[in-house]
């Protein structure tokens, strides 16, 4: 398939950035244990993407676009969150 | 249109001013210098309307002009050598966002030895990426190139920068007679610049110059690529619009030919053009074929103009370091290579940093190399060489 392309490259969507889904990049992930999660939020916080939330069975992060930085991991207070490599 | 005898530089700075550019971003360095110089007093005198940014650095001037043009409205910049080169990355940036930027280059050789004198090594240097270059042979040529320019670049079916090359000194600080036309004249001949394809406006969101996956990206640079070519019927189509309302051609816009029926070819760029018509005057066996639009490089008309030549000296002010030539030298014989009989072919590499070009010169070389093929020369600038 030819890729179509605008002169310039110029992208003519504002906010299409969330289409492009970059949890492929990944090589860990990280695995909730919910039975552990307090729900404190301490990982919403630092999550560099923004996309943790914090629902009733605890964190929950979406997986298309983490990219398994691991920074949840090293912030929870109460060892809630394990990295494990990604199976594809 | 007043006929004035002034300098090259203020010369072009009249043109810009003509073609209105909104956006002037520039850094001075010799020996460009003037251009801004003049521009800015025009901005101080009040006859010039344009945010005139004093910039930090080369890199800032076209950095800004990008910003300025991806808002939709012209922008102009100026500069030569090392201020080329330190533009490099911005210059890749400009095209590949189809961004139609006009700068003058005051040609000029790069470091080390830091040198402040003409060659074409600059400009050369950025052939690649993107940007349309035209040399100018005459300060009459750069005033009409300039305003030429902006309507090339604006051209729907081109939307690319555009170099307007002149001869450091030998052009830029050279008091000449020269027609500048009238306002009402240019006005005519250059509508406001009016994209559809780009300009950042906050009622309309749009991203500039995004990040590409690989297949985008390979797409992006074939488009590219065409639009370059393209850009060739463009170039040529204008310059016989502005002939026809201003009475002044070179060539056909992309070459020029000056008495080229003759068994010796010599293939040049610049001022240095003028020297060489002086001794294709005085001798019956070599012409003159100059060529004015480097990029894209017009090779159907040069491969014509050179059909059935004996031998073909292609003189240039640059070196291909590696290449044991000059650049233009490749090209040529790239395009001679698809003649059934190829004429000889030989390379000159002179004006180096500033070192003159003699009619002594020219003459000995053409003697020199009339029946040689494949020889190339580098001269050293003694005007008897």
């Amino acid at each position: 398939m030819t890729e179509e392309v605008t002169t310039g490259g110029v992208i003519y969507e504002p906010g299409n950035s969330a289409k492009t889904k970059t949890g492929g990049w990944r090589t860990f992930r990280p695995n909730f244990i919910h039975d552990k999660c307090k729900k404190c939020g301490i990982c919403v916080k630092f999550c560099p993407e923004g996309i943790i939330e914090i629902k009733e069975e605890g964190a929950v992060a979406d997986m298309d676009y983490c990219k398994g930085c691991g920074i949840c991991v090293k912030v929870c207070p109460f060892q809630a969150i394990e990295m494990e490599v990604e199976k594809k | 249109m007043t006929t004035r005898v002034i300098e090259g530089s203020q010369a072009a700075a009249h043109a810009v001013a003509l073609c209105k550019p909104k956006v002037c971003a520039m850094y001075p360095i010799t020996p460009s210098t003037h251009i801004p110089e003049e521009l800015s007093k025009f901005v101080a005198d009040g006859k010039f309307d344009t945010s005139f940014i004093r910039v930090e650095s080369e890199f800032a001037a076209m950095s800004a002009c990008v910003g300025a043009s991806a808002t939709g409205v012209r922008a102009f910049t100026a500069t030569a050598s090392q201020g080329v080169a330190l533009m490099h990355e911005v210059l890749y940036a400009a095209a590949g966002m189809r961004l139609p930027i006009v700068m003058v280059v005051a040609n000029r050789a790069l470091s080390a030895p830091i040198n402040i004198w003409n060659d074409h090594q600059d400009t050369i240097a950025e052939r690649d990426s993107g940007w349309l270059q035209l040399f100018c042979e005459t300060n009459q040529e750069v005033v009409d190139t300039i305003i030429q320019a902006y309507r090339i670049a604006e051209d729907e079916r081109v939307l690319l920068p555009v170099m307007v090359n002149m001869d450091g000194f030998t052009l830029t600080h050279t008091y000449e007679k020269v027609d500048i036309p009238s306002q009402e004249e240019v006005d005519a001949f250059l509508p406001e610049y009016n994209p559809k394809h780009a300009y950042l406006d906050p009622e309309r969101p749009v991203t500039q110059g995004p990040f590409a996956f690989p297949k985008p990206y390979a797409a992006l640079r074939i488009a590219l690529n065409e639009a370059v070519n393209n850009s060739k019927d463009v170039v040529k189509e204008i310059h016989d619009k502005y002939a026809e309302k201003f009475g002044r051609r070179y060539g056909n816009g992309l070459i020029e030919e000056y008495k080229n029926d003759r068994p010796i070819s010599i293939v040049a760029m610049g001022s240095v053009c003028g020297t060489i018509k002086g001794v294709v005057d005085q001798r019956d066996d070599v012409g003159l074929l100059r060529v004015r639009c480097y990029r894209p490089f017009p090779k159907e008309e040069i491969k014509k103009a050179l059909e059935g030549k004996e031998t073909v000296i292609v003189f240039e002010k640059n070196v291909a370091l590696g290449m044991n030539s000059g650049a233009m030298y490749s090209e040529i014989k790239d395009v001679l290579y698809e003649l059934e009989k190829r004429p000889k072919i030989n390379n000159v590499i002179g004006g180096l940093g500033g070192t003159d070009v003699t009619m002594q010169n020219i003459n000995n070389f053409v003697d020199r190399l009339k029946e040689a093929d494949g020889k190339v020369e580098l001269l050293r600038g003694d005007p008897n060489e």
